[in-house]
């Protein structure tokens, strides 16, 4: 593990860059490399601000026209759930940061275990996801026709239906976010017990690392907007 | 350039500061999750909206910044990020002027009691002859 590393080291040299099998052959430097994948993830990223974003301001439009029934049916939501969903994102967050830089200073065991914890994470968001999405079933808050609390006053199932259509939609695009998150956290875990990352090439792990701090983003608006607001 | 050990050093030194901002960006962020929760509970009115994506906002940037390393990065990383949320104002700030002017139209077969809605079918009064819109409602 250590010569892998050593001579991903001298990667660093020029002469030593021809020989790297990390440095693809349209590419004249690993900088330049590393920088244009950067740029790439980034414009991915912005394209996944509009998907949301979209559906953000669809549910301020919907919230503009049934106030009173997206505040009531809100209440519906346990916050203290919410609460402790957005903590464990920022902590999967956190640790996904400290991989980045444990692959950038070519620890593979610091590495592995920061990979492992953001999986970890990432698994216990959404068992609470599950826990709430089926006290919601349970109680038929759903989204639409499927709507059936029997305590909403009949005025107001109308509104209370789109909020948990919106509800359902947004965390649940979320959710699938958080999934593929698992996905390509899990290929990078066995590509990185494979020594595949070190100083000179860390880029899926940086990539990945931006990916997952967005879905943590999008999450940090998702919270307020959707528990929290009045 | 310097020898290969004082340059894997100095990156070291480098390493364990980032770590540092880290852990503490991680515990801001924390607080500030508690302060969004804690003000959630107090009633400031139409202030809480505000409040509350004000510190979304400030958390935001904080991931953004540290932990995307927006702050050291390419600045045209952070203007690609700046020019989504740029469109995504354009597409709000239309909708709202959109939605704000918008006169209420009503469906054919419903009637709606809202009284602000100005293309809402009238019922006619019991006595007199029905206009077009109760008969489409009789159907």
């Amino acid at each position: 593990m250590s010569t892998s590393t050593v001579d991903l080291h001298g990667g660093h040299a020029p002469e030593g860059a021809h020989h790297d099998s990390t440095l693809q052959h349209h590419f004249a430097t690993k900088d330049q490399q590393f920088d244009t994948s950067k740029l790439g993830m980034w414009l991915f990223l912005a394209t996944e601000i509009m998907l949301f974003g979209v559906l953000f301001v669809a549910f301020g439009m919907s919230q503009n026209k049934w106030g009173e029934e997206f505040k009531e049916a809100h209440h519906h939501l346990q916050r203290p759930l919410g609460a402790l969903n957005t903590i464990v994102l920022l902590i999967s967050s956190w640790t996904m940061v400290m991989g980045v830089l444990s692959a950038k200073r070519g620890d593979q065991a610091k590495l592995k275990m920061y990979l492992s914890l953001t999986i970890a994470c990432a698994f216990i968001f959404l068992g609470v996801k599950y826990i709430e999405y089926s006290h919601k079933f349970e109680e038929g808050l759903l989204p639409g026709k499927w709507y059936s609390y029997h305590e909403t006053i009949p005025e107001h199932v109308k509104g209370a239906s789109v909020f948990f259509s919106f509800y359902f939609m947004m965390t649940g695009l979320h959710g699938f976010h958080i999934f593929g998150g698992i996905c390509v956290l899990f290929w990078m875990l066995i590509r990185a017990s494979k020594g595949e990352f070190g100083p000179s090439y860390y880029t899926p792990i940086d990539l990945v690392g931006l990916y997952w701090h967005l879905v943590d983003l999008i999450w940090i608006y998702l919270f307020p907007l959707l528990y929290l607001i009045q | 350039m310097t020898t290969t050990s004082a340059h894997t050093e100095t990156h070291d030194d480098h390493d364990a500061h980032h770590a540092k901002i880290y852990l503490a960006i991680l515990m801001a962020l924390l607080f500030l999750t508690g302060l969004t929760v804690a003000v959630s509970y107090v009633d400031l009115g139409p202030l809480n909206i505000v409040v509350a994506l004000a510190i979304a906002t400030l958390k935001a940037s904080l991931v953004g910044l540290f932990f995307m390393h927006l702050l050291y990065d390419r600045p045209i990383n952070g203007m690609i990020l700046c020019a989504g949320f740029m469109f995504l104002g354009l597409l709000l700030s239309f909708c709202l002027l959109d939605v704000d002017n918008r006169l209420q139209v009503a469906p054919t077969n419903h009637v709606v009691p809202k009284a602000s809605g100005i293309l809402v079918p009238v019922p006619a009064a019991p006595g007199e002859a029905p206009a077009a819109a109760p008969a489409k409602e009789a159907k």
